[in-house]
Order: C-alpha cells, then structure tokens, then sequence
C-alpha cells in the first residue's frame, strides 16, 4: 500500500505572536511539522505497522521545511519529497493545491493524508480542493481509519456525531488530531531519519508554469495582519467557596445582566 | 449582481448561523446595490423556506431531495454547484458546520471560485470583497481581498449580527432539480454522541468542563450546573482525550466555535487552542483552583477555588434564584 502526506511546516502558534506594521514577525519563532500533519503521520505508521505501507511525505516550502520532513522521516516515514521553488513563498491553499496536483500526477498511490488545516492559516481548505483537482472521493475531519475489504473506513467528526463512512481507494483524508497522539521520534528514528532519501523537486520538475500558479494564488490575497481586539480580564475573585458563589451571583445577575 | 447564502438547517430546523450570514449579506447588498438570494439544501426542507423570506431573501432556492437526507459531501457539492449555476452570484456566503467545513472546498474547487473560510468581517471594495478572519488559532488576524468572479466565503460563527426579522415578507421560492450520480462514499452510520439536550453552537450559556472534572463524577456535577442554567455542556480536548464526553462537545481551534452570552469553564486551563474557540463568549467565568491559569487572562470572573466545592454551591445559588424569579 502507498500512502502519501502532505506536510506543512508552520510557525508555532503557543508562542507570542508578534505583528509589526501589519506584517508577521517571524524572527525568534520556532517552526515546527503542522500538528494536524503529524497525527497523518502517525496514522499512516499504525496502518503500515498492520497492513504493511510505504510511507511518503511532500512538503511544499523553504529551505527551513526540510526540518518538517526531517520530523515525520524520524517518527517512521520512508521517504520525502520537498518542492522548493521561489515562485512559491507564502502560497495560500489554493495555490499549493495545484502545487501538490502536478506533484500527484502519474503517481500511483492508494491514499493521501493532509491535515485538516494548517495551524497557520487555519483555512482548511487546500486538502478537499487537490481531491477535487484529482477527482478523488474525499472526506475531512477524519478521528479514525481503517481498511475492511479493499475499502477505506473512515470516522469523520460530523456536526451530530461521529459519521462511518468507506470509500474506495485511491481517495484523500484530512485528518484531525484528534485521531491519535504523534509518536516523539526515538534517537533510533532520528539517526535512521538522516539516511533516508529525500527528493527535491522545483516547479520545472513538475511540469508546471509559475503562471499557472499565479493564476491560484491571484483569486485572493493576503494584504496584512493584525492582533485581535485584546479582551480586558476582570479581577480575580478569591475567598472561601460561599464567598466566591455570592459574588459571582451578584455579578451576573446586577453587573453582566446575564443572569 | 446577486449575493446568495446558503442557509444551515438541522432537523427542520434553520439555525441561527443562517440568520447572522443573512443579515450580514443584507448589510453587503445594500453597499453594492445586490440582489440577496438565498439556497437551502436538505430534505423536507421546502416549509423553512419562508422564515429565509423574512430576513432579507428576494428568492429562496431549494433543493429537497432524499440524496439529501443524511450529510455525505458529494450530493451536497452537486447540488450546491447546480444552485450557484443556476443563479450566477458574485458573491457566497455560508455558515460554518462541520458539514459545510467538508463540502466547501470541493466545491470551490469545482466552480473555479475564490474561497475564504471563517470570515469574521466583509466589506465590499467596489471590485470584490475585503475580509477579515482570525487565525493562529485566533492570536493574529489577516486582512483578504478577492475581486475575483466567483467568491466563497464562510462565516465565522458569532461574528454578525441578526437582523430584526420582517414576518410579512415573503420571497419567491424557486425548486431546483439536481442530477445525483458518482456517490463517491457510502455512508455508514452516526455513531450518536451524549451531545446533551441544548446544542452547543446554539446555546445563550455554555458550562464548559476541563481537564480539572476528573472524572464521571465530577463531569456529572457540570452537567447538574449546565441543566439549573437551560446551559449545554461543552469540554476541552483533555476531556475528550480521556473518553469522558464525544468530541462533539469540543470547544476550541479543532472543535466548534462558540459564542454564547455566558461561558463558565471549570477547571479548564485556557490553552490558546481553547480558547481560540470560545473567546468571542460575551461574559467569561472561570472555576480554577490554580491562580496563575491562563484563562484568568480573559475572564471577566475569575473565580479562584476548587470546583468540586464551588459547584455544588452554585447549583443551589441557580436554584435558589430560578425559584424567585
Ligand atoms: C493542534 C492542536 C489543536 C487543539 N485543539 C483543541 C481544541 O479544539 N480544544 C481544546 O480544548 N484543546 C485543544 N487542544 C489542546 C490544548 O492545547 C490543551 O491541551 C487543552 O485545551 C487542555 O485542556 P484542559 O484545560 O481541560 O486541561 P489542562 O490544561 O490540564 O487544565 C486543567 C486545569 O484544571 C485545573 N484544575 C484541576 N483540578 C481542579 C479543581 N479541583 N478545581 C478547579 N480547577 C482545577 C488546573 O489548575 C488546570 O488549570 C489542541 C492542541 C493542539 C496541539
Ligand atoms: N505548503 C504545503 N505543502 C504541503 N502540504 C500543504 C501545504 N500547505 C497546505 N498543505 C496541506 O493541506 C492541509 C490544509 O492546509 P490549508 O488548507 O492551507 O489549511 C495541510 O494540513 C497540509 O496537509
């Protein structure tokens, strides 16, 4: 079986984000595998663990990106493809999606992982759009897989509950992370990580225009950043636990009103 | 020019997300001098038709087909495509559901269409739209422009106002017919969650319970506190980890956004992966025995304590107040 992932590296979003003249500070910040796209990873090993898969991971990024790819090579993945090209700094979505359709084409595969958003962007969208693109069967949100007769069984977190729902391979997942804990690479898994073949590829190896490109990324733009309205924090309340009830009810009920 | 929404509907019932994404394309069409439409997909949906009417819809597209009945993304994204072919707008907006979170790109994809999620501000720019949208699980905001022909836009929940509805408004209904072939998945089942009687996206106030509950027993406690309230019961990830509740109840950057008008979380931390989901809250509580959690940045009570004594008191302060009132 060949499961493919596609992998975002992504600034660490725990930490203090710092926007200055409406652009992102990324100075001082750690960038780290997308965390939606390390639960593809960890999923995809269970899976080779009992099925039996060869594992490969596609980055689209900088240089800095074959630190994502190292990761996900030291949790266990066989291979790794990084597609690096200038026409492609702080491509959206929509623009790595078409990215990622020239990468897949002619390639045999049985399915594709990608996250179910990027930590970053948290748009959610580039996964369900490279599907379409290669008309694939797909389904987001996944929280479990499996295989049961040639088919992939799919538990997706729906608005009413948890849907089952199987599909015929070749197909695409997005994955949540509430579908597994990653595995912390082992200093065996780190080792091995380094000899393991990693490919890069530019736009002119896939066989791909950077207007083509272009043509994605123009259907919307980023202009700039900006922090959210910061929200004041009250006082704290301390005291005993009848205290901190009766003041609570006074406060809801006279001050908030909402009560 | 033409806005179209697209409405969210759950057993018969049009929910209140449908009714700020309307009024916000009221608010648009009136700067761009647009038609506003609106699209609802289901089945057995036809009679919610009318209530679209009285939020500001000139004409209400409907697809009521059994493909319908049950979410699985490729009838949606096919009658969806058929609707917005059909009608030609400039301009969609949706709700956010787990539902539409999954169809969406699709079809976007499908229409060549420009598509941009969890929109929290839109603002017409003469050629296309200007929007604002949170992300970095809510720490930063980014500022978006699209002039191209087709845009799809989502909806953050909470984020626009609901319009005074006009009862006597009426809309002409137009019935769409969709052709369903290439069901791409089967559809199995919905493994039913302990979802609580109160939805979560709905709800005016949301007990949330963190990692501090412990156990069934103190989950049972918050869900004595969310039923005194009329509140639903929502969890961190920590909660859903240790198999206490379904992740439907999950509040924060993986699960739903909230935006009630009380919030009380008890023995929850406040990770920024939390909060990105329930930070638009309009009055925050917090139930916490450590002084230092980070949610005490944001509450407006920030109540310093154990939970399984403070709650137990609480009950009986709802209680004591429902009786009275
Ligand atoms: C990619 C990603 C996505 C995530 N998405 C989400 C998400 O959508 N939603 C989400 O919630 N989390 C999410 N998380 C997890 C998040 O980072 C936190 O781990 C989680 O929110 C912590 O939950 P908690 O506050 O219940 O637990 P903890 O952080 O362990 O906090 C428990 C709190 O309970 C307090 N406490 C303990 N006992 C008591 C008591 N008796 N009385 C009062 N207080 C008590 C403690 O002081 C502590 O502050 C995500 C993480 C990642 C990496
Ligand atoms: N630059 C990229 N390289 C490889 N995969 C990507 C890239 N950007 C997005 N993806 C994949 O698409 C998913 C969703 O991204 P997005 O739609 O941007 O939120 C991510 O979790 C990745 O799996």
């Amino acid at each position: 079986m060949k499961i493919f992932i596609c992998c975002k590296q992504v600034p660490d979003v725990a930490m203090t984000i710092q926007i200055k003249d409406g652009k992102f500070i990324s100075e001082g910040m750690n960038y780290v595998l997308n965390a939606y796209d390390a639960s593809c990873v960890e999923e995809s090993l269970v899976l080779k663990e009992k099925y039996g898969a060869e594992v490969t991971l596609v980055l689209i990024g900088d240089e800095a990106g074959k630190e994502a790819l190292r990761k996900g090579l030291a949790m266990g993945a066989d291979n790794a493809f990084h597609i690096m090209d200038p026409a492609l700094n702080q491509i959206g979505s929509q623009a790595a999606a078409k990215v990622l359709q020239a990468f897949f084409k002619g390639r045999d595969f049985d399915f594709i992982l990608t996250g179910k958003q990027a930590q970053d962007s948290d748009m959610g969208l580039a996964g369900g759009i490279l599907s379409e693109m290669l008309n694939l069967p797909y389904v987001t949100n996944a929280v479990g897989l499996d295989m049961a007769d040639n088919k992939v069984v799919v538990r997706r977190q729906g608005d009413e509950g948890v849907e089952v729902i199987h599909m015929p391979m070749p197909s695409l997942i997005t994955c949540s992370n509430d579908m597994n804990d990653p595995r912390i690479p082992s200093l065996k898994g780190i080792m091995a990580s380094k000899k393991k073949p990693m490919e890069q590829l530019s736009l002119a190896d896939l066989g791909l225009s950077a207007d083509e490109v272009l043509r994605e990324s123009k259907k919307s733009s980023l202009k700039s950043f900006s922090l959210p309205p910061a929200r004041k924090s009250g006082a704290k309340i301390e005291g005993d636990a009848q205290t901190l009830v009766a003041t609570l009810m006074e406060k809801l009920t006279k001050e908030a009103k909402v009560l | 020019m033409k806005i179209l929404v697209f409405a969210d509907q759950k057993k018969g019932k049009l929910k209140k997300s449908s009714f700020e994404v309307l009024s916000e394309a009221v608010r648009l069409a009136s700067a761009c001098g647009a038609e506003v439409h609106a699209a609802l997909l289901g089945s057995g949906v036809k009679e919610q038709a009318g209530v679209l009417a009285h939020y500001g819809a000139k004409t209400v597209h409907i697809v009521d087909r059994p493909e319908l009945a049950t979410y699985i993304n490729t009838p949606f994204v096919t009658a969806a495509a058929a609707v917005i072919e059909a009608v030609k707008p400039r301009v969609v907006l949706f709700p956010t559901s787990e539902g539409i979170k999954d169809y969406i790109p699709a079809l976007v994809q499908k229409l060549d269409g420009a598509g941009i999620t969890d929109c929290c501000k839109i603002k017409w720019t003469g050629d296309g739209v200007e929007i604002e949208r949170p992300l970095m699980a809510a720490k930063a905001r980014s500022t978006m422009e699209s002039s191209h022909s087709l845009i799809l836009l989502t909806c953050r929940a909470g984020s626009f106002d609901t319009n005074e509805p006009n009862p006597a408004a009426v809309a002409e209904i137009v019935e769409h017919a969709a052709t369903f072939t290439d069901l791409k998945q089967i559809f199995k089942e919905v493994l039913a969650a302990n979802t609580g009687k109160i939805s979560l996206d709905e709800a005016d106030i949301v007990v949330a319970a963190g990692r501090g509950v412990r156990d069934a027993e103190g989950l049972k406690l918050l869900e004595e506190l969310a039923d005194v309230l009329g509140a639903a019961l929502g969890s961190t990830r920590a909660v859903v980890e240790s198999g206490l509740v379904s992740a439907t109840l999950q509040i924060g950057q993986t699960g739903k956004v909230i935006n009630p008008t009380l919030y009380i979380g008890c023995g929850v931390s406040g990770a920024v992966q939390h909060t990105a989901g329930m930070g638009n809250s309009k009055v925050i509580v917090a139930i916490n025995k450590d002084s230092e959690a980070p949610i005490f940045n944001i509450a407006d009570y920030g109540l310093v304590g154990d939970l399984f004594k403070v709650v137990p008191l609480l009950i009986e302060a709802v209680k004591e107040l429902k009786k009275n009132s």
